[in-house]
């Protein structure tokens, strides 16, 4: 079985994984990292959304063996110690979200929008999310904090 | 998902050697229509080739008139890129609007243009633009290159590399879209160049086509008003849960217009 070393959340790690295992598998089975979710597992949903080397991209649609030596961030990377990243603190402020299952690849889209574009129009932000799909909120309160942490210069 | 062999390729020479050697293998390039085939079983490769390692395959030059890019170029880089804008700034316009952010972030131009599904949108910017496909063993025009449905004229072994696209006086690109998929129901690429008109459609066929009549209705006069009396015949276009073939046939001659209008 092929073995794939790479850093998460800064912290480097091995593993052993079959060819096809899926990123979202090694975060979450291998490394017990489940706030990255599978929700579609079709490349539709989003809420599986990570960064790899710094670009935000679906783990359940790139196999592990892929990562190999790459810098994965996922949802449980964001916040330092007990303070909340300004994109979590934003979608709890603004309430931008219900059941929440969508919100760990929401907050990780974001925060590729931000870095890439710092102050998005609403249009823009909404085009965004695109990948994103949401079957509570309706997208109000969850555009409302990324413009929120936007305005904020976060 | 099968399991498979997984190789990361170094060199174009290296992949071409590994994919010649066996007919089953398949190249990965942004994996973005070949995971998910994977993931339901559609497919049981031998073997995956990687060809993300591969760094001279990416990037983006201007070649005199003509825009070269490269094979393993990302859907986001084409959209943002200033060459892009400058030159052709349609096809920086249809890669934004391939997909979603995510997978714009993976997905590669050798790769769409490879796989030729019927509702991708870069077969209708090579196309329409008259592009060159370069791979490791030749050049191939763009109205020589997709033979039908995920068919291409690709050999065995043959790995693209680049495609080079003649700068065109103007172009534009307008897409039906799936509000589900984001792949087109129907898209429409222009592009005048001279004298010389080319309207290329994807989404409604078999694979992606020239409109031969909207073709010569733009080449005596480039406007839209030129094509909104077309009518296009429905014989032979796709017809599904998403659109007959008969709204499709409607759709190709509103996008042709649309696109027209968008070349300004």
């Amino acid at each position: 079985m092929p073995s794939v070393s790479l850093t998460v959340n800064g912290r480097k790690v091995s593993a052993e994984v079959e060819q096809r295992t899926l990123l979202v598998q090694l975060l979450r089975e291998k490394l017990g990292l489940t706030g990255t979710h599978v929700g579609c597992d079709t490349s539709q949903c989003g809420a599986c959304v990570v960064h790899v080397d710094g670009t935000s991209i679906k783990s359940c649609t790139i196999l592990a063996v892929q990562c190999e030596g790459t810098n994965v961030l996922t949802i449980e990377g964001l916040a330092q110690g007990d303070k909340l990243h300004p994109m979590q603190e934003a979608f709890r402020e603004h309430h931008g979200l219900q059941c929440g299952f969508c919100t760990p690849g929401m907050v990780m889209s974001a925060v590729d929008l931000l870095k890439n574009n710092p102050k998005p129009s609403e249009r823009e932000i909404r085009e965004w999310l695109e990948g994103n799909i949401c079957r509570c909120t309706g997208y109000h309160n969850i555009v409302k904090a990324i413009q929120a942490a936007s305005q904020a210069g976060r | 998902m099968y399991n498979f062999e997984y190789s990361r390729a170094k060199s174009v020479a290296d992949a071409a050697k590994a994919a010649s050697g066996d007919a089953e293998a398949k190249l990965l390039a942004g994996g973005m229509t070949l995971i998910p085939t994977l993931k339901q079983r559609l497919a049981k490769p031998t073997a995956l080739i990687d060809l993300n390692g591969i760094a001279d395959l990416a990037g983006i030059k201007r070649d005199g008139n003509n825009l070269v890019i490269g094979a393993m170029t990302r859907h986001a880089e084409v959209a943002r890129s200033k060459d892009v804008k400058a030159v052709i700034p349609a096809l920086a316009h249809l890669a934004e609007m391939i997909g979603d952010p995510a997978v714009r972030n993976r997905g590669t131009i050798g790769g769409s243009i490879a796989n030729h599904d019927p509702a991708a949108d870069y077969p209708a910017g090579v196309l329409g633009l008259n592009a060159t496909v370069i791979t490791n063993k030749r050049q191939i025009k763009a109205d020589d290159f997709f033979t039908g449905m995920f068919a291409t004229a690709l050999q065995d072994g043959e790995i693209i590399t680049a495609v080079s696209f003649p700068k065109p006086d103007k172009a534009g690109y307008m897409k039906f879209k799936n509000p589900a998929s984001r792949y087109a129901i129907v898209g429409v690429f222009v592009a005048k160049t001279g004298n010389d008109v080319r309207v290329a459609v994807t989404g409604a066929g078999a694979g992606v086509f020239r409109a031969k009549d909207l073709e010569s209705a733009l080449t005596k006069s480039f406007l839209p008003t030129a094509v909104e009396g077309i009518k296009i015949a429905a014989d032979g276009l796709n017809s599904d849960i998403h659109a007959s073939a008969e709204y499709r046939a409607h759709l190709i001659t509103v996008m042709a217009k649309r696109a027209v209008v968008a070349c300004g």
